[in-house]
């Protein structure tokens, strides 16, 4: 049985962060799992599943200082092999306001949608922000259905696209 | 007939290039009827290559003609030596393939193309073709010179702001590969 965490950095943004963690997780023998590392904001996240014993917080508190990252990890049970592929992609802009991402994900939700993957940025002008969200996910309900759960956001002025994820295997 | 074995990666085959068929014979013909035996044997595949199975020629099958939403198609089609002469629009869609099991990524592959390629019988074939079956074929003639579709994977922001830009130029609402 694999022992695995959820770790999580965070950190201002600087060259070196993903080398300087992995390596020292790397000579601790711990086994890195998925993982997801991304700039927001001008931060650096990353939150990734590894695996393998001792004290995460110990082993990784030099580079933590070096870095100035801070850390959090949670135990898991880490299922690898198990991905589900989405099926259905919602795309998403506006000017940016309160209350997008709810209302969006709200109607989704109730239409029986599960989101696998959301990523979302704050373009535009700094006078003039944008909302880009791109979501990806899977729903047994179909696209026309999802379509009717957004249209009252789409009546509002929302620029919301459902479309079919068709996944080609070959 | 029978399902051939699939390698699946790290096999370093996978990479290897493929030789053009020179010779259509019966055991050619043979041989395609397993690959096709072997592409529907497992996970529903829209294609296969020969180099999947370990042989390494340029041979492969393509039939889209069974999607969920119907997409434009020519059916069930063996390519053999395929050679694409025309490539127009780019288009990023999800991919996965029998040889990377359990992994989907996205790819950026031409909207349009024109193909020759030679039947099992050894008779010159052209097509033209785009979207979802346009994909399929690029995504099998890059296993003839040992390339994934891992090798071209992009980034999900990739996607959001060229897909955007696509849309805005077309007019197009909704439009998915």
């Amino acid at each position: 049985m694999t022992n695995w965490n959820m770790l999580t950095l965070v950190g201002e943004d600087r060259p070196g962060i993903v080398a300087g963690v992995t390596d020292a997780l790397y000579r601790r023998q711990w086994n890195l799992g998925e993982a997801s590392m991304i700039r927001l904001g001008g931060n650096f996240t990353i939150m990734m599943m590894v695996s393998g014993d001792g004290d995460l917080y110990a082993e990784l508190k030099q580079v933590a200082v070096d870095m100035k990252l801070r850390i959090h990890v949670d135990p898991i049970v880490g299922m690898l092999h198990q991905h589900v592929a989405p099926n259905i992609q919602v795309r998403v802009a506006g000017a940016d306001r309160a209350g997008i991402v709810a209302q969006v994900t709200g109607a989704l939700a109730e239409a029986g949608f599960n989101i696998l993957e959301l990523e979302s940025d704050v373009a535009g002008l700094r006078d003039k922000p944008v909302y880009i969200m791109n979501i990806q996910g899977y729903s047994e309900a179909p696209v026309e259905s999802l379509r009717d759960a957004v249209a009252p956001l789409v009546a509002q002025g929302m620029d919301v696209d459902v479309s079919p994820i068709e996944t080609m295997v070959g | 007939m029978a399902a051939l074995e699939i390698l699946t990666i790290p096999d370093e085959r996978l990479k290897q290039e493929s030789l053009a068929v020179e010779r259509f014979d019966d055991e050619l013909r043979s041989f395609i009827a397993d690959l096709e035996e072997t592409r529907q044997h497992g996970p529903a595949a829209v294609g296969i290559a020969a180099p999947q199975v370990g042989r390494f020629q340029r041979i492969v099958i393509v039939d889209v003609s069974n999607t969920r939403k119907p997409v434009p198609n020519h059916g069930y089609m063996v390519l053999v030596n395929p050679e694409i002469t025309h490539w127009d629009g780019y288009e990023i869609g999800r991919e996965g393939c029998l040889s990377v099991p359990d992994y989907t990524g996205n790819v950026i592959r031409a909207t349009h193309i024109r193909l020759k390629a030679q039947n099992p019988d050894g008779e010159t074939l052209e097509y033209e073709m785009e979207g979802f079956e346009a994909r399929a074929v690029q995504h099998e003639i890059d296993h003839l010179d040992g390339m994934l579709f891992i090798d071209r994977v992009v980034s999900r922001r990739t996607d959001l702001f060229q897909r955007k830009v696509y849309q805005k130029g077309k007019g197009k609402k909704g439009k998915s590969n």
